[in-house]
């Protein structure tokens, strides 16, 4: 049985979104292939209704790992499960997500099950003629496209962008099979201790699960204006991103930062003030789906790059853009 | 404490330009650097090295001269260099870069901690620095912004992932790697410049390497590059100037139907 795997991942028990993201690229692939597709949740206090929405988005089968022990991610003992279960069931392909999990555990399960993997992935397709996996990517700032195959090794694993695929919608009636695999103490162990963690409100900000970004950079001149930014993210449901020069100056914290020394993102709108778009920026941001930017220099690189560009003083346009966001939500009501 | 660090020589980007008429990078006369996030990783061990004494060695695998990076390390205050390097080695994916890497710091002997970048700007998948983990069975952990020092046999490392930062203890020897939150990286300096002069480099390739010859350079790498192509730079988009308070209101205006039109309003 070839099967098409998908990572789902957890967090204090909770299935996240990116998981059922991950089930339509696997759907279709599994579909390309005339196979099953497999969703792997390797966490704790995951409940049967969570994972039986991982059938209803379009897993037909779903492997259940669950242990105190395994509530939170060490790439040890995860990698020591991933790997054990792919040499016993011998799956084709695995596609999991280029989060903090994906991009640390792949790497690491790639190496034990010597297989090929292709990180970042904004596309994926079956070679008709040989069934294999082709897979595109972004390099070198995203200033090509390499589509990557892996002939000889199986499984094909692939990393994608959160965000880079919508979930399928959820059908009640699809039926499949949750698998508990039962979990050892053997597979558990780990040499990393979890000591708890730390969420800084000021200064943290999850990024790359946003559908919303809006982003300031230096021409935000000073720290106190990103308070600009966000009352417009607040109205969007967005997040603050910053470019690089905006963080060197102390104005906003690294975990804000885009770009290749930051973080990519991929959402719904990005929208940028002040952002003249080095190509390290626009490295960060060519995945989103629309791109707008404020700039006063008619001549800046992210203009050239955005869906809707405004060539103006953005303490005179964001204000305004502010007050028109409100009156429509006021209006809507 | 004996501290590798993982280097890669990348091109320049600061300046890239992009050919017009292609669409391709203009690779003639790109200067090469060290990968700027790989400057945090010489940081991080910088730091714990004037904390607990110790040497540090930067390795990189690449051609020849790349071993001007490593000089570029040293001249920052690492002890020593490595410079894995053999036409052998051309053309490895991410799976045998790091097993090469893994191989080379087996050869290099006894160390500690190993530091590596999130990632390179260049190739930009994050992998090989996991892959080694993953090549010498010792503890991984991604993403870090701190490191404390708990003991010489032992770290406690805060990393940065999607829900906030996480606290791991992770004993030693163990890798590491780094973001730019651990520290800002420190210049050269007029000595440090003179001494990687002298500096000894060591050379490592398939002379001198434990090496199983099918896992290397293209032959032994599992993915295959099979097509390249260049996208578009440009989106089409659309552009509005804003002048004055009525052009201000008119853009705003615009861009109120743009965004209602994609529905994100």
């Amino acid at each position: 049985m070839s099967f098409v795997w998908t990572i789902a991942e957890q967090f204090e028990g909770r299935l996240k979104d990116v998981s059922f993201e991950l089930l339509s690229r696997g759907r279709a692939l599994a579909d390309k292939l005339d196979t099953k597709l497999a969703a792997v949740l390797i966490g704790d206090k995951v409940s049967e209704k969570a994972l039986e929405e991982l059938i209803h988005r379009g897993a037909d089968e779903v492997y259940s790992i669950q242990d105190p022990k395994l509530a939170d991610f060490v790439c040890d003992s995860y990698s020591r499960i991933l790997s054990q279960i792919i040499k016993q069931y011998k799956p084709e392909i695995i596609i999991a997500a280029a989060t903090t999990l994906g991009r640390t555990l792949m790497p690491h399960v790639a190496i034990k099950v010597n297989a090929g993997l292709t990180a970042d992935c904004t596309e994926l397709d079956i070679e008709p003629e040989t069934g294999n996996l082709l897979q595109t990517r972004p390099a070198i700032g995203g200033n090509i496209m390499a589509t990557i195959k892996t002939p000889n090794h199986r499984p094909q694993m692939s990393t994608v962008r959160p965000k880079s695929s919508r979930p399928l919608a959820l059908d009640p009636t699809r039926v499949g099979k949750i698998i508990q695999v039962p979990v050892t103490p053997e597979m558990t162990a780990t040499q990393l201790k979890v000591l708890g963690y730390r969420k800084d409100a000021e200064n943290f900000v999850n990024l790359e699960e946003a559908d919303v970004v809006i982003a300031g950079g230096k021409g935000m001149k000073k720290g106190e204006n990103f308070a600009l930014l966000r009352g417009i993210a607040d109205q969007l449901g967005g997040v603050i991103g910053a470019s690089r020069d905006a963080v060197d100056r102390g104005w906003i914290g690294y975990p804000h930062q885009i770009g290749l020394s930051g973080k990519t993102v991929s959402p719904k709108l990005y929208m940028s003030a002040g952002v003249s778009g080095s190509i390290q920026h626009l490295a960060g941001i060519k995945t989103s789906e629309v791109i707008v930017a404020i700039n006063s220099d008619a001549e800046a690189s992210i203009l050239k790059i955005a869906d809707f560009g405004i060539v103006g003083d953005l303490f005179e346009v964001l204000p305004e853009f502010n007050s028109r966001l409100a009156a429509r939500k006021e209006a809507g009501k | 404490m004996k501290i590798v660090v993982t280097i890669k020589q990348v091109p320049e980007t600061s300046n890239v330009k992009m050919d017009p008429e292609t669409g391709t990078m203009i690779r003639s006369g790109v200067e090469t650097v060290v990968n700027p996030l790989d400057l945090y990783a010489l940081e991080a061990a910088l730091r714990i090295k004037e904390t607990l004494g110790g040497t540090i060695t930067a390795i990189t695998m690449g051609p020849p001269s790349a071993e001007k990076a490593l000089r570029e390390a040293i001249a920052m205050g690492c002890d020593n260099g490595a410079l894995v390097s053999d036409k052998k080695f051309g053309g490895s994916d991410t799976w045998a870069t790091s097993y090469t890497l893994a191989q080379a710091i087996k050869t290099l002997g006894h160390f500690d901690l190993i530091l590596a970048g999130e990632r390179a700007t260049d190739g930009d998948t994050a992998q090989v620095g996991p892959g080694i983990a993953s090549w010498l069975d010792i503890p991984l952990v991604t993403y870090g912004t701190k490191i404390e020092i708990d003991s010489k046999a032992s770290l406690v490392v805060e990393r940065l992932m999607e829900e906030g930062y996480q606290r791991v203890a992770v004993p030693l020897p163990a890798l590491v790697t780094v973001v730019k939150e651990i520290g800002f990286p420190r210049l050269p300096t007029l000595r440090g410049k003179i001494s990687s002069k002298a500096a000894e480099i060591k050379l490592l390739n398939t002379e001198n390497m434990e090496l199983d010859p099918t896992s290397l350079g293209l032959k032994g790498s599992p993915t295959k590059v099979v097509k390249i192509d260049t996208p578009k730079v440009t989106r089409g988009g659309k552009l509005v100037h804003a002048q004055g308070e009525d052009g201000v209101v008119k853009a705003v205006d615009e861009l109120m139907e743009f965004l209602a039109a994609k529905e994100l309003v």
